[in-house]
């Protein structure tokens, strides 16, 4: 009885003392962001051209992380881990489609069949075969690394499976640069198509090769057009499969409480499985993208990018579909104005200060619910 | 016999959950499972179910040994539980809980039919049908979790304390339709705290005390029995 009354007494004082500090930093972070906001308004007025150059590199990059993040958030929101290997599944993706291409050509198959093809239908379906087996690859490594690492600790505490997860993650990463894997070494990629650079001033021109576009112009290219329009595709379709189909609600169901959806007859395991496969295909996919984007691989590609989505997925509300999404599209713009006005190196700690930021004002994300603990 | 349980004996940890439990169900019967809180009620349904493992003893459905299959591959095979606390998926809608119910089905047209019988039994649940779970009162939980077991088309329906939590003119209504699920042709397992209740609409009883089976008989027989009226029925 006693006990519990000097607990009840001492609440409302932590909670205001909590309170004023929080809106001291609050207050200090809305300072920090009006200032920020002044030096993009400035930035944008001087050379608006520029301006969109960095935004565009910024849409690229934040089109790529939406890819990783969707998975992040998706096996987060069904078993609850933060699966750290996900940023090496995305690495494999991209070594998957360099040995598909440098070492059995898989991108010119066509031509086995005919070599009077148009050069163009070559291409298009030799590119997508290729991705297509990247995407298969990964979600079968990442289905494997569910069964054997994650699995086995389904009912252990969260830590211990958080704690796999990065080993398992250092396992990838140092396993593929042994000598007789993909070797530690950058990779030159040789990519399935080439990249095509316009350039948009009175009009759209192409960039001739080894010739500088004009002065005053903003240029992009079709990966980075195919990075966006892939991206967008991919969200759109698995925002239908979880919303409509019956996997996608069994999804659902299985996230919420695993044990009542097998009441329902829900193949708990399957499902796990799934989404396991469904988050890797993406990672995978954006590998593919990441590295014909950037073409030079090595086996610490995913670590940054990997950080990054992760990054984006607390940020948009980790478990959130839409949420990882748009935290990425915030992430690639952070990554590129960063890098662009600030300086280069800071681009990759923008994201480690943004992930600072929003677990001290909002831990939850954007579009996150406070998590309520179930047994 | 529809359902053969026998000499199940259940841990959780070092906690002897069911110590010997044996008990068995006919084709087109009530049988209700009355006891006090722990005395491992739930823990038979969920080990019917497939959640739980029991060391020893086995679980026959329809002369088929059920035991080790996995909890989805039982609910295939006609044995649907509405679980203690309802657990209706609270993000999913009510439409799409029923759905999930209806998850080991695959003949379209005849799903829509189920839920058709849903919604005549529980109309309310029509009304709702685009809200959240969540969002539901206690009393259309119940309604959702009953018509989500029944969207599988059970023969066997395990039903643990639908009375919890809900008005007398409510549980009054659930044990109506339960009486109705089991007149087109469904055998019921009710675990319930109100005994009395339970009684009323089972044709015969177990009563289980810490794990083990104390006493059986037919609804009449256990209600008149001197010990349950004082235990669980609350008359001397
Ligand atoms: N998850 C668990 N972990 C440990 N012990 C448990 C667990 N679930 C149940 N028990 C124990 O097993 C025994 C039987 O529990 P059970 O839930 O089957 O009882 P019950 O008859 O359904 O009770 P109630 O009427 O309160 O629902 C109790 O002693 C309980 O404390
Ligand atoms: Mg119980």
């Amino acid at each position: 009885m006693q006990k519990a009354n000097s607990t009840q007494r001492s609440l409302p004082a932590v909670r205001t003392s909590g309170a004023r500090l929080a809106w001291i930093g609050r207050g200090f972070l809305i300072i920090l962001a009006l200032m920020a906001l002044i030096v993009l308004v400035r930035n944008f007025i001087n050379n608006p051209l520029l301006f969109a150059q960095i935004v565009i590199s910024g849409l690229q990059l934040g089109f790529v992380y939406a890819l990783i993040a969707l998975g992040y958030t998706m096996v987060y929101g069904i078993v609850r881990l933060i699966n750290f290997a996900h940023g090496d599944v995305f690495m494999a993706g991209a070594f998957v489609s360099y040995f598909a291409v440098t070492r059995f050509q898989l991108h010119v198959w066509p031509t086995l069949i005919d070599p009077n093809l148009p050069p163009i239908v070559i291409t298009v379906v030799g590119s997508i075969t290729v991705i297509l087996l990247s995407m298969a690859v990964c979600a079968l490594l990442a289905v494997t690394i569910e069964r054997v690492a994650y699995k086995p600790l389904r009912n252990a505490p969260r830590i211990a499976a958080l704690i796999t997860a990065i080993g398992v993650s250092f396992f990838i990463e140092y396993f593929g640069a042994l000598n007789f894997v993909f070797s530690p070494r950058f990779i030159p990629y040789q990519r399935p198509f080439e990249v095509v650079t316009w350039y948009i001033r009175d009009g759209i021109h192409l960039v001739i090769d080894g010739k500088a576009p004009p002065d005053g112009s903003i240029t992009f290219s079709n990966i980075a057009i195919i990075i966006m329009v892939v991206s967008i595709l991919m969200q759109l379709s698995l925002q239908f499969l979880v919303r409509r189909t019956r996997i996608g609600k069994a999804m659902r169901a299985t996230a919420f409480d695993k044990q009542a959806a097998q009441l329902m007859g829900i193949n708990v395991d399957r499902i796990i499985s799934i989404t396991f496969a469904l988050g890797a295909a993406l990672a995978g996919l954006g590998g593919v993208l990441y590295a014909i984007a950037y073409p030079s691989i090595n086996t610490l590609l995913g670590v940054l990018p990997g950080l990054k989505a992760f990054v984006a997925a607390v940020m948009g509300g980790i478990g959130s579909i839409p949420g990882a999404f748009i935290g990425a599209l915030i992430m690639g713009q952070a990554e590129s104005l960063t890098a662009g006005y600030i300086s280069t190196p800071m681009r990759d700690a923008i994201a480690f200060t943004i992930l600072i930021v929003v677990l001290l004002v909002r831990p939850t994300g954007i579009f996150g619910e406070p998590e309520k603990e179930k047994a | 016999m529809l359902l053969e349980v026998n000499d199940l004996n259940v841990f959780y940890g070092a906690i002897h959950a069911l110590q010997g439990v044996s008990f068995t169900l006919d084709e087109g019967e009530v049988v209700t499972l009355i006891g006090a809180n722990g005395a491992g009620k739930s823990t038979t349904l969920r080990t019917i179910s497939g959640l739980l493992r029991s060391r020893t003893g086995y679980v026959r459905f329809r002369g088929q040994d059920i035991s080790t299959m996995p909890a989805e591959q039982i609910v295939r095979l006609g044995i649907s539980q509405v679980p203690e606390g309802r657990k209706i998926f609270a993000p999913l809608t009510v439409r799409e809980n029923l759905d999930m119910g209806a998850y080991t089905r695959t003949d379209g047209t005849e799903i829509q039919a189920s839920m058709q019988r849903v919604f005549a039994s529980f109309p309310r649940l029509k009304e709702r049908i685009n809200q959240l779970g969540g969002t539901l009162s206690g009393g259309e939980q119940q309604m959702l979790a009953m018509g989500r077991a029944l969207m599988s088309r059970p023969k066997l329906l395990l039903l643990d304390e639908p009375s919890m939590g809900l008005s007398p003119i409510l549980t009054e209504e659930i044990f109506r339709i339960i009486k109705e699920i089991n007149s087109q042709g469904t055998t019921i397992l009710l675990v319930e705290q109100n005994a009395l209740m339970a009684l009323s609409v089972a044709n015969r009883a177990y009563v289980l005390e810490t794990g083990s089976i104390v006493l059986q008989g037919s609804a009449a027989e256990v209600r008149d029995n001197p010990q349950v009226r004082n235990a669980y029925l609350g008359v001397g």
